[in-house]
């Protein structure tokens, strides 16, 4: 699907990369339950579907609660919540570094959760990657030590282990730090060995647990665009966790929201600030740059026959790429699908009210 | 919920007042036996015939052992003597490179392989240390071993160093699987837990008895006793480095798909790199220290120097000499095994001359060695070249009889008459049931009737095993040591919590004092107090002290700032804030301390027992001369004991004192 812009230049500040909306789902996780507690297992056989105050009373507690995801092909798929709302259990029962305690994981139409150990070891070393909050990287390994770990593991020889290495460490622009230690790094470089490391064996899955929420500010904004351009480049098929909604928009083709364990909604950016599921969801999306989220198709309004309109802009622009065309013209722009036929107007009002923020 | 509003005495209906009826009992138990010491003469003095024969028994199970306990395929004396030709075998490697070299050949022919050159190791010794530390750490290596040539101890200290190097070797490897074992497996933990909890009370000398029995006199089984001594804090360390590796780093190695085995050695281990290492330094120094009292079985090199000097009325002066240098030995190996933590990885260049120096090092010590070949003076310093300050010490020592014999003899006898035979004669005429009620009483108050129970059984040990002179002289000796360290050690502390200078000049001399192996401190003590209980309870206050100093002034250090702002608005004097304020909250700590200098006075009193005091160590003691096991067991077991209960009644407290303090 090509992206139609308008404004050509400032396409990097949406760069992110579209994942086809029918691409075949690469990992799925149906009614995925994890209950901490002695014998929770025993407990969820006979409740299938216990509520809160059902857990509770049994004196367990439910980290992950039914949750039910699909995640595409190439896609860059968040799990969003605060602290405590289960979203690191949840992506590790997806990897299965934490037992499920009910559901089931499927990937590549294998279930993850009926593997023998052994399986389990070969799915990790070549199909899955993962990348860590506070780096997790081996003290007493330079980067290159760092970013062949994973081949080492495997058994390749050494030579060649340390070329792939290396690929990775061109890649995320260290190689003159290879001979380094992690301790001789800044926070972002180490983050970047990190990520070098989880690419090192090419996974198709890659997982990112809130990567960028231990870094500075500056330093998470840059790292955030060097995450875009290396996806860019492997299309890799990615569970990012986060508890930062801005970093969720700015990276994510499809959002997840958690709260106390259960997914409330799923959805595109647009999708979660247009139509809150709830309360909680529209208190995440209120204080959101609209302009930056919304697309010129998601706030059009139905054409009035024979009314005369503007430019063409296209349904897929956000706001705010879109912006300065609607506004510098008297009339509402035209907005248009990929095949130019005009589905409805794009108003100065609308764009205004979108641009300030803050309109419900 | 309306018996939650209520004030807690209406809630209640009132309660028999039971801690007036125990301070009843213990006062009664104490009392009566003076008072009618006809019909209670059973409660004053332990009745002979209801002594429990536990030392025929200790004995009887030791001789079972050792003659007929059998594991079905091999015998519990075939695996003893298996273990021992094992430690015997790689005792020889370094005994061969370090101490008598390699001789090929009957006598007519022999091809003599001379010994590691004491120009090379100096050398390498002095290269290493600027390698880890460097210039100042070098001058400290190349000092101390230069002391040691040139004061003659090289041999003997080169027998130590080989024992010392199998036995850090053995316990921190050992050390290490065991620990990793107690991680992997929790229900393996536990009972770890415990035997090393016990293991930590046992005395020192306690080890040697047994292993005396099973193994015999000689080096391995002084080796032994040094590696079961030493392994434990390592395999404590070991559990502790493994849990605090985080969580990530684990994830990560199952993410990357490393088996079990991989997860351990290329991830976990590594990793808790720095935690092992400061592990193994504490392995280097309890090892120096053991294998110098180890000498008493026959572990020869400077300890049995030592040993020696003391056994001799004029060996004082040579005896000094090999003292100072197993403290050379200690201080060298300390301050580099903690070089060794404090590194850090390094690229480029700088690793590079690390490697070098390291290579340099080596090659300077082959090369020497390879050159005593042609040059026999460089395998052995030929004695002329040697200074013996032996006469001078000596000198010393006759120099500090004439003129301070007065003063020193001044000392002892006050000590004597108006502290320590005061108190012994009391404590040894105390009655037994008074102590058991004393002690249950004082248990009860801080953890209820069962916890007084236990602590009870632990105190009747004593009489019942029949130990009770000996026991209490032990008792009396701990407890004033105790006291006398913690009076010098709680205004030091002090002064060190106060000023920045101070805690440097403290924690030096901490340091120091920690550093040197505990038999050491006998030598001067007896210089200047003459065999006898003084000697020994200089010793053990000297030797005691430092947690004394170090908790008190890291619990005072400790105190919130604001808490000191609020004592100080609230119109504190200085000495207000400090008693009422600052003193109560570090007193949990200072406690800590407490148990500490009891634990090491503990230790001291059996190695002091040496220089004559006629305490449970000194029963120990002659178990070993006598190769009576059950004896040396009984003593060492109430040792652990009395050990136990200080432990157990300060652990107490010191919870229930945090407890309250919400810390």
């Amino acid at each position: 699907m090509a992206m139609v812009s308008l404004a050509p230049d400032t396409a990097s500040s949406s760069a992110k990369v579209r994942a086809a909306t029918d691409a075949p789902a690469a990992l799925i996780c149906r009614n995925l339950w994890k209950i901490y507690g002695a014998n929770a297992e025993g407990f969820l056989r006979e409740n299938p579907m216990p509520s809160h105050a059902e857990v509770r009373a049994a004196g367990l507690f439910a980290a992950v609660r039914d949750a039910s995801l699909e995640i595409r092909q190439g896609e860059i798929f968040i799990i969003m919540g605060l602290s405590g709302s289960g979203k690191s259990t949840l992506v590790r029962c997806l990897s299965r570094l934490v037992e499920p305690t009910g559901g089931s994981v499927f990937y590549e139409h294998q279930n993850l959760l009926r593997m023998s150990p052994a399986e389990l070891i070969q799915v990790r070393r070549h199909k899955m990657g993962m990348v860590f909050q506070n780096f997790a990287l081996l003290p007493h390994r330079t980067v290159l030590g760092n970013v062949a770990f994973p081949l080492e593991v495997q058994g390749l020889p050494k030579e060649e282990r340390e070329a792939r290495a290396l690929k990775m460490i061109d890649l995320v622009g260290l190689t003159e730090r290879a001979g380094y230690y992690p301790r001789e790094l800044s926070g972002g470089q180490q983050q970047r060995v990190g990520i070098a490391r989880s690419l090192a064996v090419e996974p198709a899955l890659w997982f990112l647990d809130e990567p960028f929420s231990a870094l500075d500010p500056l330093i998470r904004h840059e790292m955030q665009n060097e995450f875009l351009r290396l996806q860019r480049m492997l299309s890799k098929t990615i569970v990012f966790i986060t508890h930062d909604f801005d970093e969720a928009i700015r990276l994510g083709d499809r959002i997840a929201i958690m709260k106390d364990g259960a997914v409330i909604q799923v959805g595109t950016a647009e999708e979660l600030v247009l139509n809150p599921a709830s309360d909680y969801v529209s208190a995440f999306t209120r204080h959101v740059a609209r302009a930056k989220v919304l697309t010129a198709g998601g706030v059009s309004v139905p054409v009035t026959p024979g009314e005369t309109l503007g430019a063409a802009v296209p349904a897929r622009a956000l706001v705010a790429e879109v912006a300065e065309a609607v506004l510098t013209s008297d009339l509402p722009a035209a907005v248009v699908d990929a095949d130019g036929v005009i589905i409805g107007k794009l108003e100065r009002a609308s764009v205004i009210a979108n641009l300030v923020g803050g309109v419900s | 919920m309306s018996e939650v509003a209520l004030p807690r005495g209406e809630a209640h209906p009132r309660r028999f007042p039971v801690g007036w009826m125990v301070a009843a009992i213990v006062a009664l138990a104490v009392l009566v036996p003076y008072v009618a010491p006809g019909t209670f003469g059973w409660a004053k003095s332990y009745p002979a015939t209801w002594i429990v024969p536990i030392s025929d028994w200790l004995k009887a199970f030791l001789y079972w052992l050792a003659r007929d306990a059998t594991f079905g395929l091999f015998t519990f004396k075939d695996m003893t003597r298996f273990i021992s030709g094992l430690f015997g075998h790689a005792l020889d490697v370094p005994k061969a490179l370090l101490s008598t070299g390699i001789t090929l050949g009957d006598e007519d022919g022999a091809f003599h392989i001379p010994r590691l050159s004491w120009a090379g190791l100096i050398a390498a010794v002095t290269i290493w240390s600027y390698l880890l530390g460097g210039a100042r750490l070098a001058l400290l290596g190349f000092v101390g071993f230069a002391y040691i040539l040139v004061f003659g101890q090289w041999d003997s200290a080169m027998v130590t160093l080989s024992q010392v190097i199998v036995a850090v070797l053995s316990g921190v490897i050992g050390g290490i699987l065991v620990g990793i074992l107690a991680y992997r497996v929790p229900r393996i933990e536990g009972a770890v837990v415990a035997a090393l909890d016990f293991m930590q009370t046992v005395p020192t000398f306690a080890y040697l008895v047994p292993l005396v029995f099973l193994v015999g006199v000689g080096p391995v089984s002084g080796m032994l006793a040094t590696i079961l001594y030493a392994m434990p804090p390592m395999v404590r360390v070991t559990m502790m480095a493994l849990k605090r590796v985080p969580p990530e780093l684990e994830e990560l190695a199952r993410m990357t798909g490393c088996e079990p085995r991989q997860a351990l050695w290329k991830v976990l281990v590594p990793s808790a790199r720095d935690d092992l290492l400061v592990g193994v330094n504490q392995v280097i120094m309890l090892t120096l220290n053991m294998i110098i009292i180890a000498a008493m079985i026959g572990a020869g090199g400077l300890g049995f120097d030592v040993l020696n000097a003391l056994r001799q009325a004029n060996g004082l002066g040579k005896g000094l000499e090999a003292g100072l240098a197993v403290v050379a030995l200690a201080i060298v190996l300390d301050r580099m095994s903690r070089a060794l933590v404090e590194m850090r990885p390094v690229h480029g260049p700088a690793a590079q001359r690390r490697r070098q120096l390291f290579w340099l090092g080596l090659v300077v010590l082959l090369g020497f060695t390879a050159l005593s070949f042609l040059v026999p003076a460089l395998e052995k310093l030929p004695n002329e070249y040697r200074v013996s300050t032996g006469s001078m010490w000596s000198d010393v020592v006759s120099w500090v009889n004439i003129n301070m014999f007065a003063t020193t003899d001044a000392i002892r006898t006050f000590l004597l008459l108006y502290l320590l035979v005061p108190v012994k004669t009391f404590l040894i005429g105390f009655p037994w049931v008074g102590l058991l009620a004393v002690v249950g009483g004082g248990a009860y108050a801080l953890g209820g009737a069962r916890f007084a129970l236990g602590m009870m059984a632990l105190i009747a040990f004593i009489p019942v095993a029949g130990l009770w002179e000996r026991g209490m002289t032990t008792i009396y000796l701990c407890s004033i040591a105790v006291i006398i360290a913690m009076l010098i050690g709680l205004p030091l502390g002090l002064l060190g919590s106060r000023s920045e200078r101070m805690h440097g000049f403290l924690g030096a001399m901490c340091d120091t004092l920690q550093t040197l192996p505990s038999f050491v401190y006998l030598l001067p003590v007896v210089m200047l107090f003459r065999i006898g209980d003084v000697s020994a309870l200089v010793a053990i206050v000297l030797y005691a002290m430092v947690p004394a100093i170090r908790f008190t002034d890291h619990g005072l250090r400790r105190v919130p700032p604001s808490l000191q702002e609020a004592g100080t608005m609230a119109g504190c004097t200085g000495m207000q804030r400090l008693t009422k304020v600052e003193l109560p909250y570090a007193l949990p700590e200072i406690m800590l301390g407490v148990n500490q200098v009891i634990m090491m006075a503990l230790s001291m009193l059996v190695v002091s027992s040496f220089v004559g005091t006629n305490d449970l160590g000194k029963q120990i003691q002659v178990a070993i001369s006598q190769a009576d096991p059950g004896k040396g067991l009984s003593a060492g077991l109430a040792i652990a004991f009395l050990g136990i209960l200080a432990d157990r009644m300060i652990g107490r407290f010191v919870a229930a004192r945090r407890q309250r303090m919400g810390l």
